[in-house]
Parts: structure tokens; C-alpha cells; sequence
């Protein structure tokens, strides 16, 4: 892997989404290399969590092209392609409540790492899967309240438990729909660390409002208004650019 | 849903011993009741890994229990009964193979649309044996009845002997269903189940080809309800179309509501309050189902979770009082100070 940059793992090719009328993705073309935390900025309404959504196959898009690791991915549904290997979070928290924190984990970890003649094993004596549940916990710092039943966890701490969901299939490409969501600045900082790590080993795309958190951990980014790519490069780049900061960043650079 | 402490699986026993011992204090009319309660416990609980476990509700389900019997009416000839060891795989298989097909093609249908399509495709099969003379029409058919018997040791029962013999194949058959369930429901598959009952749509991110599971799920249902349908063949010795009906799938869910949608004991306590019930009204009232109406409203009304979801009121309680409840909150309120400060630069 001498040039890692020629091959992204992740690329949309001029995908669209339209919603009746509404076109809530249009044109985006996007890639995602190898070790690369890429965000995805935009005000509310520019289509973040559509793109994200359509990345990983929850909706199919309308138009466009989706490559992963240079194969094409358009039409694989949403369990496909968590087993092609990409793994994601949700903007809502979005988790099995009353089951306990490694329960939720451990189905991450079936889901795609299960042997095929496990199937009606006894769940609690697949020290494997369990295995590797309780790193992904111990990998976000959730490794304390595995019994704990998931929804009695604190916000910050399912929050957590989506990303340790999100990691637990090993994926290739781990997209995150802001993580951060209602998190204190504390649990941010601590967030920020280990997306920072993650991104060595996974490729990360990020969705997020903070843009403190996300000049602050991004390699690359996108800024998307109104369903379409108004810029992407390096983060300083961006902060440069005079169109973004009309356009969305007001004030802030 | 599966009873996860020592001091529960010993309630289980002495309340499987307790089913055993009936026959020797009830009369053979009160024996007779007995198995149909404990058919009617075998339905719901098969409806249980559809709607308690793996959280899908459907109104078909007395087609593959109907279906059954009417199996053992057509394979059987005329003059002498066939050994359970062929009609019962016949029964259930037959079950099988209609569940693979029904739930192959309303499983496509979520929520509200695949109770629909399961009534729908419920009342055909009720149909086919209401309007045509395959199993005797509207009017339905007697049946010679099935042999007990494995390995060419066949049991030959007098009239007064056999309520007893099938009382007990009933119970036996109903606790094999409730082990195999229970076990089922801790492997890997049952983890599966219980993740489509919380939140499909997260198994499906997750990797899960949600559909597979639940048409598996289905299909072992649907062979259940065989099982109990074949009981009740043996029961009877009578098949008509009312066996597949609609009502008998919302029957099964009314057990199911009655005795808790939490656990794999409610159906079967459902089942026996409900098959009760029916012969208590029935003794003081000539407006029996008005009086069922009545008391299973008041049930569900007053106790949500269902009678396995009773709990005494506090200063009844014996010994020192529940704090499965206590610690774990104080933790929270610990790390909860971003919780509600929005993070946002719009």
C-alpha cells in the first residue's frame, strides 16, 4: 500500500436522492481514503443524514453510483453492506434498550462475525463474540457497565454504546451521524480522542454540528448546502474559503 | 421471556407437578377440560415466539393449527387409526410447509399491513374447508382416531382409560414445547429474535437479514401450532372448519394478552384462565361469552403486563422488600450534566 490514496475505500459518483419533489441529495461525489476521518458539515436541511443514510443503504438513491473499495455497492441493502464492511451510527440514538450494554454490543459482533453453524448455540457460552464485544466496549470506555441494561445509561454513555455498536463489526468504513449530539464539552473532548484513534485502523466519515470537534479532528471535509457540494478539501481550506463562510460558517472562522 | 433464576425453574416444576397430579383427583369430564386447556396452552405459547418474542402479531395462526388436523382427517382410513409416529410428522410438516408459504409472502408486509395479510391468507385456508368437501364441509367430519404408540408398542386404551393417556401426552408435549422454546430463545437465533422485537430497523444496520429470522421464526410456529393441532385431533376425533378460523388465531392472542406478553409461562396461563373462564361463565350465565368479554377486559385493564405480571401490593410482600430497582440510578444522575445543553452551531 505504497499510495493508499488511489483506491478510496468509500466513493459516491453523482449520487442523488430525491423526495417526491424535494431533492434532498444531489451530484455529491465524495471518497474516503484508508486512516482518513473525513466530515461532512452543512446547515440543518443540507442533506447530511440523507447521504448518510444512503451510504449506508437504509434509503436507495435515485441517482448515482456508490463504490466500496472499487466495488459497486448501489443497490446492496442496508445488511449487505454492513457485511461488505461498512458500520454506522445513528443521529438518534437508536439502540436495544432493555437489553444489557454487551448484549448490544454481542449482536453487533453476530451479525457479521458469527460461525454459520453457531446459530442455535447457546448465546452466553460464545466467548469469541463475547470476546470481542467487550474490546469494542472497552475501546469507547464502556467496558465498566457491560451488564448494565442499556437504556438505564446515562446520554453521553449511550451515545458511547452506538459507536462501540457501530465499531463491533470490524468495519472497513465506520460512519457516524453526529456523535456528539446533546454531550457535554467533558464527554466531547473524550469522544474526539478516540475518533482520532479509530481513524488510524477504520476510515471515519462524520457528520457533526460542533465545529470546534470537527476543525479539530477532521483530515478532509465536505460542506454541503441544499443537497449539493459547496467545497471539500483540508480543513484549513475550508475555513479559507469565502463561499463556505457566506454561506455557512458565518462568523465563526 | 425465559425464567432466568433458580427459584423460578422450581415455580416451573411444582407447577408442571401440579398439572400431573389433576388426573388423580378430577373427574373425567374435568380431565377432559384439562387437555383442552393444555391444547389451547401449546397454541399460544407457538403464537408467543411470533408476538411476545420476536414481536410480530399475526391473525393466521389457527390455519396452521387447523391444518393439522385436518391432516390426520385425511391420512387416516376409515376403519383403523394410524400410530402418532406418522401422524404427527405428517401433521406438523404439512404445517410446516404452509407456514414457509404463508409467512414467505406476508412477511414482505410490516407492522399492522402483515396482520392483515396473515387474516387474509388465514380465512383461505379456512375457506378451502368451509367450501369444498375436502374435510366434510361446513359440516366437518369424524376421524379414526391416531394409535398411541412408538416402535410397534402400541397402547390400547379402554374408553374410560383413554382421557387420562391423553392428558398426560398433552402435558408432555406441552412441556417439550416450553424447554425447546426456552431454550431456543438463549442461543444466538433467539438473541436474533429479541433484537427484531426491540428495534428491527437497528438488526438490519447491524448486518441481520431481518427477514430470514423471522420467516425461520415463523415457520417453527407454524409447525408448533401443528403440534397442537395434531393434539387436538387426538382430543376430539372430530375436524371442522372452525379449527382454522380466524377466531381461533384471536383466541390465542387473548391467552397470550390474558396471561403476559413478557414470558413463555403467560400463554400457558393465559390458556388455562381463559379455558376456565369459559367453563365458569358457562355454568352461571346463558350469556357466557358477554361474561368472558367482561373479565378479560377487566384483566387487561388492571393488570397490562397480563396475570404472570401480578405483583403484590408493598406491605404484602414477605420477607425483605425488592431493590433490583435502586442502584442503578444514582450512577446516572452522576454523568448526566451534558444531557440537554444542545451542541450546535446553526
Amino acid at each position: 500500500m505504497t499510495d493508499h490514496r488511489s483506491t478510496p475505500l468509500l466513493a459516491t459518483h453523482a449520487l442523488g436522492r430525491n423526495f417526491g419533489g424535494l431533492s434532498a441529495v444531489r451530484d455529491v461525489s465524495i471518497s474516503l481514503h484508508a486512516g482518513e476521518l473525513h466530515a461532512v458539515i452543512g446547515p440543518n436541511g443540507a442533506g447530511k443524514s440523507t447521504l448518510v443514510n444512503l451510504l449506508a443503504g437504509a434509503i436507495t438513491p435515485s441517482a448515482g453510483r456508490i463504490e466500496l473499495v472499487g466495488v459497486d455497492v448501489t443497490k446492496a441493502s442496508a445488511h449487505a453492506r454492513a457485511h461488505q464492511g461498512i458500520g454506522r451510527s445513528f443521529q438518534r440514538t437508536n439502540i436495544f434498550k432493555p437489553l444489557t450494554v454487551l448484549e448490544n454490543v454481542r449482536l453487533g459482533v453476530q451479525a457479521v462475525g458469527a460461525d454459520k453453524g453457531s446459530i442455535f448455540r447457546r448465546a452466553s457460552n460464545q466467548r469469541n463474540l463475547i470476546e470481542r464485544a467487550r474490546a469494542a466496549l472497552k475501546r469507547v470506555g464502556l467496558d465498566w457497565a457491560e451488564h448494565r441494561a442499556a437504556g438505564t445509561l446515562s446520554h453521553g454513555g449511550q451515545r458511547q454504546l452506538e459507536i462501540a455498536m457501530a465499531l463491533a463489526s470490524n468495519p472497513k468504513v465506520i460512519l457516524l451521524d453526529e456523535p456528539l449530539a446533546g454531550m457535554g464539552p467533558e464527554e466531547g473532548e473524550r469522544i474526539a480522542q478516540l475518533l482520532k484513534s479509530l481513524a488510524r485502523e477504520h476510515a471515519i466519515l462524520l457528520i457533526e454540528h460542533d465545529m470546534d470537534f470537527v476543525f479539530a479532528v477532521a483530515d478532509t471535509m465536505t460542506v454541503m448546502v441544499d443537497g449539493q457540494v459547496l467545497a471539500s478539501g483540508q480543513p484549513a481550506e475550508i475555513r479559507a474559503n469565502a463561499a463556505v463562510q457566506n454561506a455557512y460558517l458565518g462568523g465563526h472562522a | 421471556m425465559v425464567p432466568s433464576s433458580k427459584l423460578s425453574w422450581i415455580g416451573l416444576a411444582i407447577a408442571a407437578a401440579l398439572l400431573a397430579l389433576l388426573p388423580l383427583v378430577a373427574s373425567p369430564y374435568h380431565i377432559e377440560l384439562g387437555s383442552t386447556a393444555l391444547i389451547a396452552a401449546m397454541l399460544a405459547l407457538s403464537l408467543q415466539l411470533l408476538v411476545g418474542c420476536t414481536g410480530l402479531v399475526s391473525l393466521g395462526h389457527g390455519a396452521f393449527y387447523g391444518l393439522a388436523a385436518y391432516v390426520v382427517y385425511l391420512i387416516s382410513p376409515p376403519d383403523t387409526g394410524l400410530s402418532i409416529a406418522i401422524t404427527l410428522p405428517a401433521a406438523v410438516a404439512v404445517s410446516g410447509i404452509a407456514a414457509l408459504l404463508i409467512g414467505s409472502l406476508s412477511l414482505r408486509a410490516k407492522g399492522f399491513f402483515f396482520l392483515m395479510v396473515t387474516l387474509a391468507f388465514g380465512q383461505m385456508v379456512f375457506f378451502i374447508f368451509h367450501d369444498t368437501k375436502i374435510g366434510g364441509g361446513t359440516d366437518g367430519a369424524y376421524l379414526t382416531r391416531p394409535i398411541l404408540g412408538l416402535f410397534g408398542f402400541d397402547l390400547t386404551l379402554t374408553r374410560r382409560q383413554r382421557p387420562m393417556a391423553l392428558y398426560y401426552v398433552n402435558l408432555i408435549q406441552l412441556i417439550a414445547m416450553y424447554l425447546g422454546l426456552a431454550w431456543l430463545l438463549r442461543t444466538l437465533f433467539g438473541q436474533v429474535l429479541t433484537g427484531i422485537r426491540v428495534n428491527e430497523h437497528r438488526m438490519q444496520a447491524l448486518g441481520f437479514n431481518t427477514y430470514r429470522y423471522k420467516l425461520a421464526a415463523f415457520v417453527i410456529a407454524g409447525m408448533l401450532a401443528g403440534v397442537a393441532g395434531h393434539a387436538w385431533a387426538l382430543h376430539r376425533a372430530f375436524v371442522n372448519p372452525e379449527l382454522v378460523g380466524w377466531h381461533r388465531s384471536a383466541e390465542a392472542l387473548l391467552m397470550i394478552l390474558m396471561g403476559g406478553l413478557g414470558s413463555l409461562a403467560g400463554p400457558i396461563v393465559g390458556a388455562i384462565a381463559y379455558t376456565g373462564l369459559g367453563e365458569v361463565a358457562q355454568l352461571l350465565t346463558e350469556r357466557k361469552l358477554l361474561v368472558e368479554g367482561a373479565v378479560i377486559l377487566a384483566v387487561v385493564l388492571l393488570l397490562p403486563k397480563g396475570i404472570m405480571g401480578f405483583k403484590l401490593p408493598e406491605f404484602m410482600k414477605l420477607g425483605k422488600p425488592d431493590s433490583s430497582n435502586a442502584p442503578a440510578e444514582i450512577e446516572e444522575a452522576h454523568s448526566r450534566p451534558g444531557q440537554g445543553q444542545a451542541v450546535s452551531h446553526d
